[in-house]
């Protein structure tokens, strides 16, 4: 197999086959975490590490698992990597754990991982199902981290907990809640829309 | 105890709603919107599910995760009590009601990963609810869930007929339509305090 070959199901992820913006896959977290920039890589690095352990493992045993199970058999696969992921986070970072709150363990039921395993894992080899594993979740994690920096530097005029703005600004406390991730979002995916219209025009 | 269990109610169906703060059943939400009748179904169907599961996840945890001192399964058997009542119940929609089935299509599978159930269950431990209270918890989180969704879908079928801006069309302009209805549900919060 040449790199040629691997390189473009890594970038599909990135852009074309976007879990958030094309997809609108995972949303859950997508919404719920973003409140700050660091809260977005943190979820973004949680799903990746599930993300390319249950598709690599799905993809190893594609053969033995009958079609009527595969779902059971790939859910199980996935709450055991999450569960990994979940004491990972209490026992050595638990302030990122107590931040993300009940959104960790909800990564059993992201749908970008069982669809990646449904729709790609079970039908390609270990190492092709990797790499579109490390494509899509980093597509995910650029997304996550976008809206997290927007929703952070217009509600509390930080990025990454670094003040940018000055004293007079007054924080738009709406992108911080509820109603802010789905208006930010809502614009976000619009502007993909824009900018991918214009690309296919040149 | 009944005030407990009204409180309870009323935050899930409406100040806490599972949809609109938590972010709970988003998939679901954008994806059966589009069509009141299917909106119906798959609010039902939600509701069952949920308030089945938040009885059984309970006493599964009570009973065999805690008294075995293997609550780190939690997940994993959380998992499985959902996966196995969602396929009950999509048998039990097939049989009776195969219009319902064949609108519901994708979507009834994948009640399985919607959040909101799981997240129902995860939270009804971290809230240390007794029996009855998970069972009324469950069944308003499906009801408020329901409700949004209800609401959503009537409002997408009014947009049909709305003059959009074309990058707008589609997903970005139903999520802003759910951030708008997020901001009229704040207005609830001050209901239980």
């Amino acid at each position: 197999m040449s790199k040629t070959k691997l390189l473009p199901i890594f970038k599909k992820g990135l852009w074309e086959n976007h879990p958030t913006f094309r997809q609108l896959l995972g949303m859950c977290p997508t919404l719920a975490v973003t409140t700050s920039a660091l809260n977005g890589l943190s979820m973004g690095l949680a799903v990746m590490f599930v993300l390319v352990f249950s598709t690599f493992i799905v993809s190893l045993i594609r053969r033995l698992v009958p079609a009527q199970v595969r779902i059971a058999v790939y859910t199980i696969i996935i709450a055991t990597f999450v569960t990994i992921a979940d004491i990972f986070l209490k026992a050595n970072f638990p302030q990122v754990s107590k931040d993300l709150g009940p959104y960790v363990p909800l990564i059993v039921v992201n749908c970008i991982i069982l669809g990646r395993c449904e729709a790609f894992a079970s039908k390609n080899t270990p190492l092709k199902s990797v790499i579109d594993a490390l494509g899509i979740s980093s597509g995910f994690l650029w997304g996550l981290m976008l809206l997290g920096s927007i929703r952070e530097f217009f509600g509390s005029g930080s990025i990454f907990g670094i003040t940018l703005l000055a004293k007079g600004f007054k924080p738009l406390i709406v992108m911080i809640l509820p109603a802010g991730a789905f208006l930010v979002l809502g614009f976000l995916v619009s502007l993909i829309n824009f900018i991918e219209k214009r690309m296919k025009k040149c | 105890m009944l005030k407990d269990l009204a409180l309870i109610f009323i935050s899930a169906v409406l100040t806490n709603n599972f949809v609109l703060t938590y972010f709970l059943g988003i998939c679901p939400f954008l994806g059966v919107s589009g069509q009141m009748e299917s909106a119906w179904g798959m609010g039902t169907a939600v509701t069952f599910v949920m308030t089945l599961s938040s009885a059984i996840c309970w006493v599964f945890y009570h009973f065999i995760l805690v008294k075995f001192n293997i609550i780190f399964l939690e997940y994993v058997v959380f998992i499985l009590v959902i996966a196995s009542l969602v396929q009950i119940v999509e048998m039990f929609i097939r049989k009776f009601s195969p219009p319902l089935y064949e609108m519901l299509g994708i979507y009834l599978p994948l009640i399985t990963t919607n959040c909101a159930i799981l997240g129902m269950a995860l939270f009804m431990v971290t809230k240390k609810y007794g029996f009855i209270e998970s069972v009324v918890f469950g069944f308003s989180a499906g009801l408020g869930f329901s409700l949004v969704l209800i609401i959503m879908a009537g409002i997408r079928e009014e947009l049909k007929y709305a003059d959009v801006p074309k990058n707008f069309q589609g997903a970005g302009i139903t999520l802003i339509t759910a951030g708008i209805l997020a901001l009229i549900f704040m207005g609830f919060s001050g209901i239980t305090s």
